[in-house]
C-alpha cells in the first residue's frame, strides 16, 4: 500500500505545512498559541506575585484553597490567617528562592487537569506542535517516528487523576463564591450579607469551572460510559447522569476556553480590587 | 485472443450483485459450504441497499402482538393486487420474521421498543407497524451487518468487477465473463451456478431514486442466456422523490416520513389525499383529518390517513394535482411534517432525511414542507424463478432480489423489498448450493462464447469514431420518460418501443475515448446494452397488458381487468434474437393461500388470534 | 442563473499527472459531483471518479475539493465564492488508480481484522434484549457510511506512515460499536490497544471534523475507548486492587 516514498500522487503539496486549502486555517492554531501562551505567562507571573489575592470578601480562584498563609509577613492583599487551613505558619522547609505564595501549593493541580484535558491536548498538539496545525495539512514537525499517546505521552493517560482533585476545587470554589456575598466572614462570625460585582465574577467562576470539570471525558466514562448497559431498561442514576455529563462534555471546548478566560478575569478582578485600582460595586458601600 | 490467458478464478457459486440481497445469498452459500465469489461493479458495502430507509417488514409482533404473517401475506397480496407469485408471498410472510432476527444476531442493532425488541413502525399498505427499522438508514444497516458478517464467512469478494455476459456449457451455466473496473482487465469466472442479484433499470428513466448501477444488466444477462423476464410493466413510482433542486431530482424521501406523521398538501393548502381514496381501500382508510390524527396517536378502531395508501395511489394523486395546477413551486407536491411533529422527533426518527434536505437543498425540513414528486423506484418484475429455490429455467442460473420477479406483483408494499432481500437471498443460496451438489460433473465454458464476450466489450474502446455513450444514455431517458412513464398509452409506448431500436442501433457503433482503465465513458457503453434491453423490455410488456393494475396505469386501458388477473406478461429471447412476449396464464393458487388473501380483515384477525391462542395452550401444557 | 466556472482536476495515475482545467457550466442547486458528470459527458468522457448513491448514503465518492476532504455529492457549488476556481484531488492517504480514484482496499483489509459481533446467549424466552437508550451510542456509529474522509484525514495514516501501528479512526469507531454494544460477549480491550493502536491516536478531531455523517468520533467513540484501556492498563489504583482481589 501507499508509503511516504512514494512522491504525493494527487497533486497534494509535501512541505512544512503543506495544504491545498483555501481557508485561513491557520488561525486557529495562532489563536490557540497566543491565548494559552498569554494565559500561561499571566497564571505565572500571578501566582509569584503571593499578594493582592483577597480582597474582603474575595479570594483569587489562584490562590484557592490558601493551604497555608505567612502570616508573619505583612502581605498587601493577602488573606487573613483563619483563612488557610493550616494556619499563618509558612512552613520552614520551603525554598529560599520562591516567593511565599500560597498559589504554589494548589496551581498545579488545575494546571495539571488542564494539561492532559482531551480537549487541550486536541488544541496544543495542534497549535505548538503542528501534529498536525490543520485538517489536510502536513504536520509542522514531520517526525518519522510519531508514536502518538503510546511513548512518553503515555502519562496522558493519567487525566483521571486530575480529574479528581479538579473535582475537589468545585466545592472549595463554590464555598469561596458563597462566602463572597457575605462580608467580613460567614454570619456566626459576624459577616454582612451583600452582593457586589465581585460576588458575581466568582459565582460564575465555578459555574464555568463546574462546566468544564463535570463534562471532562474521564468523568464521563466514569461515571457511566464504562458500562454497556447503563439503564438496562431501567430509569437508572448512572443513566440519567451520564446524560447531563454528556450535554456538558459535548460542550467541552467552550467550558474550556470560557472557564479558561475567566478564572484568568477573576483574579484580575480580585487583584485589582485588592490594590485599590478597581473599585467593587457592591452593596455594602 | 487466447482464453487460457485470461485471468481465470474458479468458484463453486458465483453471485452477481452485493446488495442485501447478493450477500444473503453469497452468505447462504459459503455457510453451504460452497466456495463463493462475489461480484460487484461498486466496493463492497456501496450498494443501493444503503439507500432504503424505511425499513423492513415481517410480521414479529413485537410492535403490535396481533400481527402474524397471514396478515403480512394478505396485505402484500392486495399491495400487489393479486398479481404476486402466491408462493413466494407465503415464504416471504412466513420467513422473514427469522431472517430478521437473523440479523441482530449478526449485529444489527435496530431501533428498540419500550421491552427492549425490535421496534416497528408503520408503512403505507401494512395493518399493523410492522417495519424493523433504523431511523430511517435501514438499508445501511442491513447492508453493514451482511458486510461484517459475511467477510468473516470465506466469502471471495471482488470489488469494482462487472459482469458482462453468462457464459453456458450446453444449457447450463458455466461462468462469467467480467472485467475489473480499475485495470480494465478481462476476468473469466468459471462456476456452476449464478445468482443474479443484480436490481432494476431504473438509470434508464431520468428522474430516479436509482443510482448508476441500477441499469438491469442482470436483466439482460438473464434474457441472453435464455431465461424469461415476467412482470416489467410494474415499475413502481416512488410518490415522494425530491423535485428541487434539478440535480438531486428523484432522490428518495423515505415514506417513513408520511408513517411518522406526515402530510400531502397541494399549492391551496389543501390535503389532497383524501379526495383519492381508491374504493377497495376505502373502509381500511380515515375519512377525516380527525380520524387520520386518532391513528397517529395509536388509537383503536382509527383507520390508518390516506397518505398512506399504496405507493401507486399517491403517485398518481400527486401527478393528477400538478396536472390541475395545483403542484408546488418545482412542480411537485408538499409533504409536511414541520406542522406535525416536534423539531427533536423529526431529527431523531428522520435523521437522514432533515440531513438530506439540509445539505442539498437548503430546507430544514422541521421548520418547513418538503416539495416531492414522484421518481422511478423499483421494478417489481423482473427474471422469472421458481418460488422455493429462485432457479430461473436456466440450469444452474437463480436470481433473487429486486432482480427476480414474482413477490411483489403489480405493485410493492414499501418495507417488503429488505425483507425479500434477505427471505429469497438466502433461498437462492440454498438453491444453488443444492444444484451445485446435484450436479457434480465439471462444466466448461465455451471458448469461443468467451472470446466473443471479451471482443464485443473492446470494440467501443476500439472503434475509430462513434456516438458518445452519454449522448445516447441522455436519449434513452427522455424517451422513457416521456413515452414510459407512470401514466401510459398505446401511441406512446409504440413511439417508446421505436425509439429504444432505434437507440439501439446507434449503439452498435457507440465510441469510449481513453484506455479501458477506469473508464467511466467505457463502462457506460458497456451499460448501454442492459439499458436498452431492459427499456425494450418495459416498454413492449407495457403495451401488451390492455389494463390499468398497480404499478402500471393505462390511459386507454382505464381500471383493472379481470381478464388479466389471471395472466403474466413474460418475455424470452426468440431464436432470431428478437424480444419474443407473451400472455402466460397464471397457475391455480393454493386454495387455503386463496381463502386467507381474499378474506375479510376481521374474520382473518380472529382466526389468527384463535390460532395464537391454541399455540399457547399447547406450550403450556 | 447559470454561470461559467473554472475547474482544477487531477488527471493521472501511479505514474504521474497533473492538473487538468475545465471550464464548464454550473446550474443553480448543483453539488461539485453534478459538475464533475458535466465534464465527464462534455470534455472528459474518461475522467475517473467513484460514486454511487449521490446523496450522501454510500460514501463512495470521497476526495479534496480546494484542499478540504469532503463528499462530493454533498458539496453544493454555492459554499464556494464567486468566481472562485475549484481544485478537486484524489484523497491523499490512499494510492492513487486513476484521476480521482483511489485504491481503498487498506481500509477493507482493516475491516477484516476485527472479529465479528459475538451475541451473548438469547433470553429464556428466546428474544435478544436491549434498550434504546443503551444502543443510542451505538447506533451512532453504526451511521458510518464508509467514505473513509476521515482515514484520508487522520495524520497518523496520511502523513506519518502509521499504517502498520494504526487502524484509523473507522475501524476505532467500528470497534467502539462493537465493544460498547450491549449484547456483544467478547473482550475487545487489549487488541483495541495493542493491535489496532488507540494510543496512535493523538485526538487532534481532524476525523470528526470532515465526517460527513456527523458523528462525534473522536469524543465519542476514541476516547471512551482510550478510556476503556486506562481501565485496564494504566490505572494505578486499579492495577493495585486487582493486584488484591485477584479480579481481571
Amino acid at each position: 500500500m501507499a508509503t511516504r516514498d512514494l512522491p504525493a500522487l494527487g497533486g497534494h503539496p509535501e512541505g512544512f505545512a503543506g495544504s491545498m486549502r483555501t481557508d485561513r486555517w491557520w488561525i486557529e492554531p495562532v489563536l490557540t498559541v497566543l491565548v494559552l501562551g498569554a494565559f500561561g505567562v499571566y497564571a505565572t507571573w500571578a501566582a509569584f506575585q503571593g499578594n493582592h489575592y483577597y480582597a474582603d470578601p474575595y479570594l483569587s480562584p489562584f490562590y484557592s484553597p490558601l493551604i497555608f498563609v505567612d502570616s508573619a509577613a505583612a502581605v498587601p492583599g493577602g488573606a487573613p490567617e483563619h483563612h488557610a487551613w493550616f494556619g499563618g505558619h509558612w512552613p520552614a522547609w520551603w525554598p529560599a528562592f520562591l516567593p511565599h505564595s500560597p498559589a504554589f501549593f494548589i496551581l498545579a493541580f488545575p494546571g495539571a487537569f488542564r494539561f492532559t484535558c482531551y480537549y487541550y491536548r486536541k488544541a496544543y498538539y495542534r497549535a505548538f506542535t503542528g501534529s498536525p496545525p490543520g485538517c489536510a495539512v502536513v504536520p509542522t514537525a514531520k517526525s518519522r517516528r510519531y508514536k502518538g499517546e503510546t511513548a512518553w505521552l503515555l502519562f496522558q493517560n493519567l487525566h483521571r487523576y486530575a480529574m479528581f482533585f479538579a473535582v475537589l476545587f468545585i466545592p472549595i470554589l463554590g464555598y469561596d463564591a458563597l462566602l463572597s456575598f457575605w462580608k467580613g466572614g460567614l454570619p456566626w462570625d459576624g459577616g454582612q450579607f451583600g452582593i457586589g460585582v465581585g460576588s458575581l465574577v466568582l459565582t460564575i467562576n465555578v459555574i464555568l469551572l463546574g462546566g468544564y470539570t463535570f463534562g471532562c471525558h474521564s468523568f464521563r466514562h466514569l461515571i457511566g460510559g464504562k458500562d454497556d448497559c447503563m439503564s438496562c431498561g431501567k430509569a437508572t442514576m448512572r443513566l440519567k447522569l451520564w446524560k447531563r455529563v454528556t450535554i456538558l462534555n459535548m460542550k467541552h471546548q467552550n467550558f474550556a476556553w470560557f472557564s479558561l478566560f475567566w478564572v484568568g478575569f477573576t483574579d484580575v478582578y480580585v487583584r485589582l480590587v485588592s490594590q485599590g485600582i478597581w473599585t467593587d460595586l457592591n452593596t455594602w458601600g | 485472443m487466447d482464453v487460457n490467458e485470461i485471468q481465470t478464478i474458479e468458484h463453486d457459486v458465483v453471485v452477481i450483485g452485493a446488495g442485501g440481497a447478493g450477500l444473503r445469498a453469497a452468505i447462504e452459500c459459503s455457510a453451504q459450504g460452497m466456495n463463493t465469489g462475489l461480484i460487484m461493479k461498486s466496493l463492497l458495502g456501496k450498494a443501493h441497499t444503503v439507500m432504503a430507509e424505511g425499513g423492513m417488514a415481517a410480521a414479529l409482533g413485537n410492535a403490535d402482538s396481533r400481527d402474524h404473517w397471514k396478515i403480512h401475506f394478505r396485505d402484500t397480496m392486495r399491495g400487489g393486487k393479486f398479481l404476486n407469485v402466491w408462493r413466494m408471498a407465503e415464504l416471504h410472510a412466513r420467513e422473514a420474521p427469522d431472517r430478521v432476527n437473523e440479523l441482530e444476531e449478526w449485529g444489527a442493532v435496530f431501533d428498540r421498543t419500550k421491552d427492549g425488541l425490535i421496534n416497528q413502525r408503520n408503512f403505507g399498505g401494512h395493518r399493523y407497524p410492522r417495519l424493523a427499522h433504523v431511523g430511517d438508514r435501514t438499508g445501511l444497516e442491513l447492508i453493514r451487518t451482511l458486510q461484517d458478517h459475511g467477510i468473516h464467512q470465506g466469502i471471495h469478494t471482488h470489488m469494482e468487477c462487472t459482469a458482462l455476459e453468462l457464459l453456458k456449457d450446453g444449457d447450463k451455466i458455466a461462468g462469467v465473463a467480467a472485467y475489473w473496473r480499475d485495470t480494465g482487465r478481462f476476468v473469466l469466472l468459471k462456476c456452476k451456478a449464478v445468482i443474479l442479484a443484480t436490481g432494476g433499470a431504473g438509470k434508464a428513466w431520468r428522474v430516479t431514486s436509482n443510482s448508476w448501477e441500477y441499469t438491469g444488466d442482470g436483466l439482460a444477462m438473464a434474457y441472453d442466456a435464455g431465461a424469461e423476464l415476467m412482470d416489467v410493466e410494474f415499475t413502481q413510482f416512488h410518490p415522494t422523490g425530491m423535485v428541487w433542486p434539478l440535480s438531486v431530482r428523484g432522490i428518495l424521501v423515505t415514506e417513513g416520513v408520511r408513517g411518522d406523521g406526515g402530510i400531502l398538501k397541494n399549492s391551496e393548502g389543501k390535503r389532497f389525499m383524501f379526495d383519492y381514496i381508491p374504493e377497495r381501500f376505502a373502509p381500511e382508510t380515515a375519512d377525516s383529518e380527525e380520524e387520520a390524527a386518532r391513528w397517529l396517536e395509536g388509537a383503536e378502531g382509527a383507520r390508518r390517513p390516506p397518505e398512506l395508501l399504496t405507493r401507486d395511489v399517491v403517485a398518481r394523486a400527486i401527478t393528477a394535482e400538478v396536472k390541475a395546477g395545483r403542484g408546488s413551486p418545482h412542480g411537485g407536491a408538499f409533504l409536511d411534517i414541520a406542522s406535525r411533529r416536534p423539531a427533536e422527533f423529526i431529527k431523531r426518527k428522520l435523521p437522514s432525511m432533515y440531513h438530506q434536505f439540509m445539505e442539498l437543498a437548503e430546507v430544514d425540513i422541521t421548520k418547513e414542507p418538503m416539495e416531492v414528486g414522484p421518481t422511478l423506484h423499483y421494478f417489481m418484475g423482473g427474471i422469472r424463478v421458481d418460488a422455493e429455490s429462485q432457479q430461473t429455467r436456466v440450469p444452474g442460473l437463480f436470481a433473487c432480489g429486486e432482480c427476480a420477479a414474482g413477490l411483489h406483483g403489480a405493485n410493492r408494499l414499501g418495507g417488503n423489498s429488505l425483507s425479500d432481500l434477505i427471505v429469497f437471498g438466502q433461498r437462492a443460496g440454498m438453491g444453488a448450493t443444492e444444484y451445485v451438489r446435484a450436479n457434480p460433473g465439471s462444466v466448461a465454458p465455451d471458448h469461443d462464447a468467451v472470446k466473443e464476450a471479451f471482443r464485443r466489450a473492446t470494440a467501443p474502446l476500439n472503434r475509430e469514431s462513434g456516438e458518445s455513450p452519454y449522448a445516447l444514455h441522455d436519449e434513452l431517458q427522455d424517451t422513457m420518460g416521456a413515452n414510459v412513464g407512470i401514466v401510459r398509452v398505446e401511441e406512446e409506448l409504440k413511439k417508446g418501443i421505436d425509439d429504444v431500436a432505434a437507440i439501439q442501433k446507434r449503439a452498435e457503433t457507440v465510441k469510449a475515448h481513453g484506455s479501458s482503465q477506469y473508464n467511466p465513458g467505457w463502462n457506460q457503453a458497456l451499460s448501454l446494452r442492459s439499458l436498452l434491453v431492459s427499456a425494450e423490455a418495459v416498454a413492449r410488456a407495457a403495451l401488451m397488458r390492455q389494463e390499468s393494475r398497480g404499478a402500471h396505469t393505462r390511459l386507454d386501458y382505464e381500471g383493472e381487468r379481470d381478464e388479466w388477473l389471471d395472466y403474466n406478461v413474460v418475455i424470452r429471447k426468440s431464436k432470431d434474437g428478437s424480444m419474443d412476449v407473451e400472455k402466460v396464464k397464471r397457475p391455480e393458487p393454493d386454495a387455503e393461500l386463496k381463502r386467507i388473501a381474499l378474506s375479510e380483515l376481521e374474520p382473518l384477525e380472529e382466526e389468527v388470534t384463535a390460532e395464537r391462542a391454541k399455540t399457547r395452550e399447547v406450550a403450556d401444557v | 442563473m447559470s454561470e461559467q466556472r473554472t475547474f482544477r482536476v487531477w488527471r493521472g495515475d501511479k505514474d504521474g499527472g497533473e492538473f487538468a482545467t475545465y471550464e464548464t457550466k454550473v446550474d443553480p442547486g448543483m453539488v461539485v459531483l453534478d459538475v464533475i458528470h458535466r465534464i465527464q459527458a462534455e470534455q472528459a468522457n474518461d475522467l475517473a471518479v467513484r460514486w454511487n448513491c449521490k446523496a450522501g448514503k454510500c460514501g463512495s465518492c470521497s476526495m479534496e475539493i480546494n484542499g478540504k476532504p469532503r463528499l462530493s455529492c454533498m458539496t453544493r457549488m454555492n459554499v464556494f465564492a464567486p468566481g472562485e476556481t475549484i481544485t478537486l484531488q484524489p484523497v491523499k492517504t490512499f494510492p492513487l488508480i486513476r484521476d480521482l480514484v483511489t485504491d481503498v482496499s487498506w481500509n477493507y483489509e482493516q475491516n477484516q481484522r476485527v472479529r465479528p459481533f459475538k451475541p451473548k446467549p438469547r433470553g429464556a424466552d428466546g428474544k435478544m434484549r436491549m434498550y434504546q437508550e443503551d444502543v443510542d451510542r451505538v447506533q451512532e456509529f453504526r451511521k458510518c457510511i464508509e467514505c473513509y474522509l476521515c482515514q484520508n484525514v487522520c495524520h497518523v495514516l496520511r502523513d506519518r506512515d502509521g499504517k502498520a501501528a494504526f487502524t484509523g479512526p473507522r475501524f476505532l469507531l467500528r470497534l467502539a460499536s462493537l465493544e460498547m454494544h450491549p449484547l456483544d460477549d467478547d473482550d475487545r480491550i487489549p487488541e483495541i490497544k495493542d493491535e489496532f493502536g488507540s494510543g496512535m491516536c493523538n485526538i487532534t478531531k481532524c476525523c470528526t471534523d470532515v465526517c460527513p455523517e456527523h458523528i462525534k468520533i473522536t469524543d465519542n467513540a476514541i476516547i471512551p475507548l482510550k478510556e476503556r484501556v486506562v481501565d485496564r492498563y494504566y490505572d494505578p489504583l486499579k492495577k493495585l486492587f486487582r493486584v488484591f482481589t485477584g479480579s481481571k
